[in-house]
């Protein structure tokens, strides 16, 4: 099933002289279970298609349609509560609250939908243990590492029942071995928990842990990545004996 | 890849058959460079006659065989892992040749060119990262074998990223490419400023 799919998408700022074309036509899927990378260089519309692909902002044409159901038929409390419940966020900094500890921060967007703080609470600490930080749920923030605020965000974006991750340059602000990391934890939640994540980057390394990679130049998709073949092409017969 | 200081170092952790040679060579370069016997043999042999490693006995050539290194091949194994290889000349690229190519052809599209690299690059990168998770375990010679490819092939995305802004700059700049020199199509525009030619002719 298609978690995600963008029909000929177009989203463009200003008027006339001065209209500017962010995305110009762009259709995309990405099924359940998935991960999907969008590689583009600065400027050819990454980060307004995650925006468009998260229901935060509205194409100017074309459909969005999250699990089969077209997000602008929707009001926009149902909007509001399909973005709580169904879908998750990750960016390049963070975005976490300082004034809260791991844990609060991540138990929250539960809280703010309306269950209790106990129940958050506990969710979010599964959350947490799943990507390793159990110990590091009383800390806040500032007293995390960048690798562990990531992963606490990441928790975040998962906790509940989210289904898809928007994640845009999650390893932005990392290393190079945190940065795996980050991509490693979004594989495998998609692998393990049929979570599907489209993640916008422009580092190739980090971008050849997705099943698909979509290339974006000026607002269009330009070309994608093939399903990947087994190892078998690369290793040399007596590897795969 | 120096089969013949490969092989010493092989040898430097103790005397070893032929064959088991060409296995360990195999397993300790992750299995990415394969090895025929015949090869091992001749480079035994070569080793031998430069007195860098002796062999047991002086039966015929074959896995019965065993070698051992000596004082002279320690020395020698020693001078080679410290001496960096030779990267002062770059080396010849067919993909840095097709790109620049692409510019004199009047109806290449140098944007596809590129974009018909990158996706096999990434193609390659995407398989390579399966393997290194799924496949390698904790094998860390193939780890930092398929490590050392991811690197190599970044850097060949890192330059078609580069060199796509270069070519798009260069059209909205109005400097004109190689290709815009070479059409028949732009013989009647205008010549460029005299300075500017020189500087791509010196490319």
């Amino acid at each position: 099933m298609n978690m995600l799919e963008l029909r000929r998408v177009s989203r463009s700022y200003g008027q006339d002289s001065a209209e500017v074309h962010a995305l110009r036509e762009v259709s995309l899927t990405a099924d359940e279970g998935s991960m999907v990378a969008v590689m583009g260089p600065s400027g050819s519309g990454k980060s307004t298609l995650l925006t468009i692909a998260g229901t935060l902002e509205e194409p100017t044409s074309g459909e969005v349609l999250i699990a089969g159901q077209p997000a602008g038929k929707l009001s926009r409390n149902a909007k509001a509560r399909l973005r709580r419940r169904a879908i998750g966020y990750v960016f390049q900094d963070f975005n976490l609250l300082p004034g809260l500890t791991a844990a609060e921060n991540v138990s929250l967007p539960l809280e703010l939908d309306g269950l209790s703080a106990r129940k958050a609470r506990v969710a979010g600490r599964r959350a947490l243990d799943r990507l390793g930080l159990g110990e590091r749920a009383g800390h806040y923030p500032d007293q995390l590492s960048g690798g562990e605020r990531q992963r606490v965000a990441i928790a975040r974006a998962m906790v509940g029942e989210r289904r898809l991750l928007l994640a845009d340059e999650p390893s932005g602000a990392l290393d190079s071995v945190n940065a795996q990391a980050v991509m490693r934890l979004l594989h495998a939640a998609c692998k393990d928990s049929g979570m599907t994540a489209v993640v916008v980057t422009h580092d190739a390394q980090l971008a050849s842990w997705a099943d698909r990679v979509v290339f974006l130049r000026d607002g269009r998709v330009t070309d994608q990545t093939a399903p990947a073949p087994g190892p078998e092409s690369l290793l040399t017969p007596e590897l795969n004996q | 890849m120096s089969v013949r200081h490969a092989m010493l170092a092989l040898l430097s952790e103790g005397p070893k058959y032929g064959l088991q040679l060409r296995e360990e060579f195999e397993a300790r370069t992750g299995e990415v460079w394969p090895l025929n016997v015949g090869q091992v043999y001749t480079t035994l042999q070569r080793l031998e006659r430069d007195g860098l490693v002796k062999s047991d006995g002086t039966g015929e050539q074959g896995p019965q065989k065993r070698f051992r290194i000596t004082t002279g091949g320690q020395q020698e194994l020693a001078r080679w892992l410290c001496t960096p290889p030779d990267l002062s000349s770059p080396p010849r690229d067919d993909l840095v040749i097709k790109v620049l190519v692409a510019l004199y052809v009047p109806s290449a599209d140098v944007h596809a060119v590129i974009q018909a690299h990158r996706r096999y690059v990434v193609e390659l990168m995407q398989q390579w990262t399966r393997i290194k998770e799924y496949d390698t375990g904790s094998d860390l010679n193939m780890l930092l074998a398929i490590d050392a490819e991811l690197f190599r092939l970044d850097s060949v995305i890192r330059w078609l990223d580069a060199a796509e802004a270069r070519v798009s700059r260069a059209a909205t700049d109005g400097t004109m490419t190689w290709a815009d020199q070479a059409s028949p199509r732009n013989q009647t525009q205008a010549p460029l400023p005299r300075h500017r030619r020189e500087v791509r002719i010196r490319r």
